[in-house]
């Protein structure tokens, strides 16, 4: 099971709140999937006078690990205010730390977002940084203190799958005693399934279950698909290789190159 | 069978289920808090669009069972319905969402780039495939609350303005249609942050609502006559009422844009923000507690859906219960 900053999780899937017809069918799809973790946003939610109290509450009352997020923030600024505020809140250190470069590919500021790990770390925050597949930015994330790194498989919300597998298997093996958490872009069981194979520790996404025709029935299917993933790294799967290798024996027959 | 009916609430919500009462003979008293009829009701930034198969792309089966008969109510009881269909569109790279809007749907015609010209030619070669939803309809809520308030007084139900009565303090029968201002009482109600805009925009013209899809900032844009439209509407999970932000206007102006270029010279006549009420699954409800009947959770569905709420807070008054089917498809 994935431990983020000590903490034990027990379902590696990580469920995003946002989008869904009804906070009533996210609780059924939380519960049914029996998710352990959900991550919720703020930062536009929040107002001035933090308007947002009656959703917030809506997720506290799930009775599982609030993951709180920076989802929409374009700054450092904006990133660390939301931040603090969400520990106000929800009364938890870690953090999802998202802080946005680009409007069209909601793809992460990895220089900003290295800035305001640094800062949220030495302020006692634990920090889930939501990152590309770049292991230089890993590294840095790493030197400022964060222990657990989200790459992205495919941009906010497109549901391609993991896009960059050997750049994802190549921060796996550089990285083999850092907890890794696919984030974002996951759109088929199948992607969460081939990303917990790579040996990946957890999977996070929102959409491919928020805008399903049956959520509750996406989520399970996609707690399903984690384990199956889980349970086939933990097996030691088989390499490829390039001739067909007969499972039952050939002897005694002509052998044809 | 109770004579006098009290209702809280003058919103879309009060003023239906006066009608509905009116109709089986009650008299009724309106306690209004604002001085003026839809001055401060969630239904004033309504889009008013009558809309039950297009909603069910976010709504439960319920919202089009509910709200399918929502045309016929408000034709019977205004001059203002307007079903000329709604269109639903996406540019081209937001294809994909129309084919999950298609799936999510049902009552509408696949349509091409010809056939969007032909419903609505300004919008001529700016759409390659769309959705017609033949059978639905519009109406301009404003115009409707103050067609209900007039009928309403023609009938002699007496409207007490400027009056924030709370509704446990009224004797006899009393039904508590006063939306969010109810939260304290309701416990698992909360507010849905909408933001909308009003634009005149004379170089337009369109005859039906239409939605454009886009996997963040879906929008609607409902055509209210006299080059006047209703642009909308945020959905932020918040009960902040008193804060329209920059974002919120620059997606729905950006939104409006790419539909229309024109609307990029469309003069700015109204930024209205306001938060609807709405329960855990999104679903109104009509509820009983000792001799006040309470309607509601309307969330984003205030004309769509009050009809059919006031047709069974009514008969629950009436205790004759007509619309058993309706009321038992609600899980209180």
């Amino acid at each position: 099971m994935p431990t983020f900053y000590g903490t034990e999780v027990q379902n590696p899937l990580l469920l995003g709140t946002a989008q869904y017809p009804s906070p009533a069918i996210l609780a059924d799809a939380v519960h049914q999937a029996e998710v352990d973790v959900v991550t919720v946003s703020l930062r536009r939610e929040s107002g001035n006078d933090r308007a947002g109290q009656d959703f917030w509450k809506l997720i506290q009352d799930l009775n599982v690990k609030v993951l709180p997020n920076t989802a929409g923030c374009h700054s450092v600024k904006e990133a660390v205010t939301t931040a603090h505020m969400a520990r106000e809140i929800f009364g938890t250190p870690w953090i999802k730390l998202e802080v946005i470069g680009e409007e069209d590919t909601l793809q992460p500021n990895v220089f900003e977002l290295v800035e305001a790990a640094h800062i949220l770390t030495e302020d006692g925050f634990q920090v889930f940084p939501y990152t590309t597949e770049d292991l230089i930015v890993a590294g840095k994330l790493l030197d400022a203190g964060c222990e657990v790194i989200m790459p992205w498989g495919a941009p906010i919300g497109s549901g391609r799958g993991l896009e960059n597998i050997t750049a994802l298997k190549t921060m796996r093996a550089h990285l083999p005693d850092v907890p890794l958490v696919v984030d974002a872009g996951i759109g088929l069981p199948s992607h969460a399934a081939q990303a917990m194979e790579l040996g990946f520790d957890a999977v996070l996404l929102n959409t491919a279950v928020a805008k399903a025709g049956d959520p509750a029935q996406m989520a399970k299917a996609f707690s399903s698909a984690v384990a199956s993933g889980r349970d086939a790294y933990n097996a030691g799967p088989m390499e490829p290789r390039d001739m067909a290798s007969p499972s039952t024996p050939v002897m005694g027959k002509a052998f044809l190159s | 069978m109770t004579e006098h009916v009290s209702i809280v609430g003058a919103g879309v919500a009060g003023l239906t289920t006066a009608t509905e009462l009116v109709a089986r003979g009650v008299s009724v008293t309106i306690y209004e808090k604002s001085e003026i009829i839809g001055a401060h009701a969630c239904s004033r930034y309504a889009g008013g669009m009558l809309a039950p198969w297009c909603e069910r792309e976010s709504a439960e089966e319920e919202v089009v069972t509910l709200g399918k008969g929502a045309a016929d109510w408000w034709s019977e009881h205004t001059d203002l319905v307007v079903r000329n269909g709604s269109l639903v569109v996406a540019q081209g790279r937001d294809r994909n969402e129309l084919k999950r809007f298609a799936g999510r749907t049902s009552n509408f015609k696949d349509i091409n780039s010809e056939q969007i010209a032909e419903l609505e030619p300004d919008l001529a070669g700016r759409f390659q495939l769309g959705l017609h939803f033949e059978e639905e309809a519009h109406l301009d809520p404003r115009k409707a609350i103050a067609e209900l308030t007039s009928s309403l007084k023609e009938k002699g139900v007496t409207f007490e303005l400027g009056s924030s009565v709370n509704p446990k303090l009224l004797s006899g029968d009393v039904i508590d249609t006063r939306g969010f201002a109810a939260q304290s009482d309701l416990e698992t109600l909360r507010g849905v942050k909408g933001e909308m805009l009003l634009l005149h925009c004379p170089d337009v013209v369109l005859h039906r609502p239409i939605r454009m899809l886009h996997p963040r900032i879906p929008l609607y844009i409902v055509p209210r006559g006299d080059g006047l439209f209703m642009v909308g509407a945020t959905m932020i999970e918040s009960a902040e009422r008193g804060r329209i932000t920059a974002r919120s206007m620059l997606e729905l102006l950006g939104s409006a844009y790419a539909l229309h270029p024109a609307f990029g010279e469309a003069e700015i006549i109204e930024m209205g923000v306001d938060v609807r009420p709405a329960y855990p699954d999104n679903l109104p409800r009509v509820t009983r507690n000792g001799n006040i009947i309470s309607i509601n959770g309307l969330y984003r569905h205030g004309f769509l859906l009050s009809p059919a709420m006031a047709q069974q807070a009514a008969d629950m008054i009436a205790k004759t219960n007509t619309y058993g089917e309706v009321q038992h498809a609600h899980h209180a």
